[in-house]
């Protein structure tokens, strides 16, 4: 198993601690793991990425240019990472404030509506959760009990009250999430 | 049982200082290797091992707090990025006259200048060409992932120490920022002053009734004796060169093609050479682990095998002219790599070595 996978949004969206968790629940699953942001002036309200690895063997570069899943959170990434799915890969998409949809048609398309359904749960914090749930229906890499695990090795302590309002919204993603496009 | 942690190559310098017994930080923030003391100063090591951890009013001043830290004999450490290792140049070669071993890691950031926050790899002349004055060098480690991060903190305090030298770990933004996993070894006392005054004889620890007083200092005014001085040093690098070459390869052993890189660059390289064997072309991958000595013997070794040989580094071409002078006209040598804090990617290596080596 080797998946690759870019998660690109807004700075502020959970981008990163998305990919965090998703990375640790790889390190639980005993994977080899990496997680490579793109940090600094993009941070401040404009477009925030990261990319995660997991997989069975040694991990060689931590940063690529084509991915076997794109997870899009806003217009300006699927702009820029649309083109950077393999063929035969995977694009989820958040609906929000898409504007363009994606047009690819080599690629399985898949669409959360994960920031009305945080609306709706009334937990905006929920968003990036809902995704994930989203993702790990599509692909399920990782067991459940090892996203909850990794999770809270990610979340400080204090935090861990919070817990199964996570997993709720794990679950909720996993419900939510339509196919767009079969390959 | 083994605890796998996933951290970032910042945070796991500034563990890993604290587990090997370091006894002072001092340090400057700067973009993209502030993590390092900011874990330092989130896990609070003065209050377990009794590690000092001090912000210091300036790169300048950080560089010189390690020169009377290691004057006593004690271990210590800073951190910076490039344009903040610019400025500890004269400390750099202070320390390297007066012969003092200290840890200095550098996360390396686009330049020349003030330059950008994105990963680079072209502080490579600076820090194995000496970035200060005279005929010194710096022992080099070239960590290529988090968990070397961790390991080589304490690997390059044992050189170091082992040839009263200064230890350079060159990294960049790239392994700084992110996240793999790691192991951490097991925590080690520091150094008490008895052991201190027994091991570094020559340390500054004051003056008892069985020996002269120690003076450090990089001043000699008597020429003469400055030389000699000089060819003492110039055998100790040679000592280096013969007993500290540390690298690694990757499938060289049926390589027509070869690829040198180090850090990030040997990262990407990896995932390039598993592209170009998918097509049917057999590429190899020599890392060097030390920048400084450097494996050129083992480069030329593999230059008598191969068709070609590109180097690859995050820059304008640095690392190249070591490779060359290591070739010395055997094979083809040429460089790929972005600068500016743009990083290759994979693909792009693919094509480097099929227009620039295969094809040129």
């Amino acid at each position: 198993m080797n998946e690759e996978i870019i998660i690109a949004g807004f700075g502020g969206q959970g981008v990163l601690s998305m990919g965090k968790i998703l990375a640790y629940s790889g390190v639980m699953q005993g994977m080899e793991v990496s997680w490579l942001p793109s940090y600094g002036p993009e941070m401040r309200g404009g477009t925030a990425n990261v990319t995660v690895i997991l997989s069975d063997n040694r991990i060689s570069s931590p940063a690529l240019k084509k991915y076997d899943t794109a997870i899009i959170l806003n217009q300006q990434s699927m702009d820029k990472f649309e083109a950077a799915v393999k063929p035969g890969g995977l694009l989820l998409y958040d609906g929000n404030g898409i504007t363009r949809h994606p047009e690819r048609k080599d690629i399985r398309i898949y669409r959360v509506d994960a920031t009305q359904e945080a609306t709706e749960m009334q937990n905006q914090k929920a968003f990036n959760m809902i995704v994930l749930g989203a993702y790990l229906k599509l692909k399920p890499i990782v067991t459940m009990e090892n996203v909850m695990n990794g999770l809270k090795k990610s979340l400080p302590e204090r935090h861990h009250h919070l817990l199964p309002q996570n997993e709720k919204a794990i679950a909720r993603g996993t419900e939510i999430v339509k196919e767009i496009q079969k390959i | 049982m083994k605890e796998i942690r996933l951290m970032k190559g910042n945070e796991a310098i500034a563990e890993a200082a604290i587990r090997c017994g370091v006894d002072g930080y001092f340090g400057y923030p700067i973009t993209p290797q502030s993590e390092v003391m900011e874990t330092l100063m989130a896990l609070q090591p003065w209050k377990t091992t009794g590690m000092v951890v001090l912000q210091a009013e300036s790169e300048t001043a950080s560089i010189n707090m390690l020169y009377g830290g290691a004057a006593c004999g004690k271990k210590v450490m800073t951190s910076s990025s490039s344009p903040g290792i610019s400025l500890m140049q004269e400390g750099m070669t202070y320390l390297a006259g007066a012969e003092l071993p200290c840890v200095v890691a550098n996360v390396v950031r686009g330049g020349p200048g003030l330059g950008t926050i994105q990963p680079a790899q072209s502080d490579y002349f600076q820090s194995v060409k000496g970035g200060g004055h005279g005929d010194y060098h710096l022992i080099v480690l070239a960590p290529a992932s988090v968990q070397e991060m961790a390991d080589f903190v304490e690997l390059a305090f044992d050189l170091a120490f082992k040839y009263r030298n200064p230890a350079l770990i060159l990294s960049d933004g790239m392994i700084g920022q992110m996240m793999e996993k790691v192991e951490m070894k097991p925590y080690k006392p520091r150094w008490t002053n008895d052991e201190i005054e027994q091991m570094h004889p020559w340390a500054t620890t004051g003056k008892p009734e069985n020996r002269k007083y120690n003076i450090v200092t990089s001043l000699e005014l008597d020429s003469a004796r400055f030389e000699v001085f000089n060819e003492k040093l110039q055998r100790k690098y040679q000592q280096i060169r013969d007993n500290e070459v540390r690298y690694e390869t990757f499938e060289c052993d049926d390589a027509e093609y070869l690829l040198v890189a180090y850090g990030s660059s040997a990262r990407i390289c990896q995932k390039s050479i598993q592209l170009l064997r998918e097509q049917g072309i057999k590429a190899g991958l020599l890392r060097p682990i030390t920048l400084f000595p450097f494996p050129t013997k083992e480069i030329n070794a593999l230059a008598s095998r191969v068709k070609g040989i590109l180097s690859v580094e995050m820059s304008a071409g640095q690392l190249v002219e070591d490779v060359r002078l290591a070739v010395n006209g055997k094979v083809k040598v040429e460089h790929y790599g972005r600068c500016g804090g743009m990083i290759h990617s994979p693909e792009e290596v693919v094509e480097a070595v099929k227009q620039k080596i295969i094809g040129g």
